[in-house]
């Protein structure tokens, strides 16, 4: 239910990376988000079409890599996934346990169109 | 030509980043922070009411009430003799820590000890956003079940203390208590617990202890750390000593 406050949040990191490094258009965005982020994927993708509109990341593609769950049993050193009503390790019954994956949620890196082949925003700069 | 800008940056950062500058700001004032979570019915409200009025003689307290619509919420605070202030989230499902500055503008930090945030009743996204408060708190509920921290484990895993309200339901309804502190153990091993009833006020006077031990401690925290540096808060410096 918080997918607006996200999506406006990776526009505005989005933005100022491609700025930085005085990019013309932003193609693609990675995004790793671990399955215990309540995110859903298509809802940002829903809110981008809003936020983005007008700026250099509107036709910008979302690109999600999810990263599974996934525990480690502090006793056996076991690493598997959770299931739904049981988080102890499933082989040796312990539940001194600890989440090692699941919890990412950041933006991993952006396609830009750099300065120099910008054809819609600058041809006459193009040879340059 | 296309090119891949390596970027590595939390989603939420701006959010964090602003909820640092809010604890700066309560710890200027040595203002000790609460943040309370809990889905809605669970007793959020309840428990502040009888925090303020247990601990008004000792201390200074500000509410702020995160809820969605109305401002009934800080009105029963303000009843039970604490600052009160309201945010309406306009139908956010959450505080964050933008809507925290707002609020901290409107509340005379230099008139509390303990401020209380109550967040908008919801056990999955106020876990996401950080407010710069010192400790999270989550009330559970009996009626709500034993198998909520299974359910909610992003909440269950991200608070520093965990209230159990209700318990005077234990008889009448079916939780499992040894099932629920299972789920809590893993994923928040240690973690301070407090069974209590708002409604018999069973339990109720070690959460009080608690409060009280944490918000003196972070006083006297301030105090030796502001000692050196010039004094702004001259209210606050003469009722600690």
């Amino acid at each position: 239910m918080h997918e607006l406050p996200i999506t406006e949040s990776i526009l505005e990191i989005a933005l100022r990376h491609a700025q930085a490094a005085d990019a013309q258009r932003i193609r693609n965005i990675y995004l790793v988000i671990g399955q215990l982020s309540t995110v859903v994927d298509e809802s940002v993708q829903f809110y981008w079409g809003l936020v983005a509109e007008g700026t250099i990341a509107e036709d910008a593609r979302l690109q999600f890599r999810r990263i599974p769950a996934e525990m480690e049993c502090l006793e056996c050193h076991q690493r598997y996934p959770p299931s739904e009503d049981n988080m102890g390790c499933p082989s040796c019954g312990s539940e001194v346990v600890r989440v090692v994956a699941g919890d990412e949620f950041y933006v991993e890196a952006i396609d830009v169109d750099s300065n120099a082949v910008s054809e819609e925003i600058d041809p006459a700069g193009a040879e340059a | 030509m296309s090119e891949r800008i390596p970027v590595a940056e939390k989603i939420l950062s701006a959010n964090d980043r602003l909820a640092q500058e809010n604890r700066a700001r309560l710890d200027a004032h040595g203002v000790f922070s609460l943040n309370l979570m809990a889905s809605p019915g669970a007793g959020k409200t309840s428990l502040i009411e009888h925090t303020i009025r247990g601990l008004t003689e000792q201390m200074r307290l500000g509410v702020i009430d995160g809820d969605i619509a109305t401002s009934i919420d800080a009105d029963r605070a303000s009843a039970a003799g604490a600052l009160a202030v309201q945010i309406n989230t306009g139908g956010e499902c959450h505080l964050d820590a933008v809507m925290l500055q707002g609020a901290l503008n409107e509340i005379d930090l230099k008139q509390i000890d303990l401020l209380i945030v109550e967040n908008v009743g919801n056990l999955i996204c106020p876990a996401s956003f950080q407010l710069g408060v010192h400790k999270s708190v989550l009330i559970a509920s009996v009626p709500e079940g034993d198998d909520k921290p299974y359910k909610y484990p992003g909440m269950y895993r991200g608070v520093d203390a965990l209230v159990i309200n209700k318990i005077d339901l234990l008889p009448y309804v079916p939780f499992d208590m040894e099932y629920f502190k299972r789920g809590v153990e893993i994923l928040n091993p240690d973690l301070v617990t407090f069974p209590l009833s708002c409604r018999t006020e069973e339990g109720l006077a070690e959460w009080m202890d608690w409060v009280t031990e944490m918000t003196e401690s972070h006083r006297r925290g301030a105090a030796s750390t502001d000692a050196a540096a010039p004094q702004e808060d001259s209210e606050c410096e003469s009722k600690a000593s």
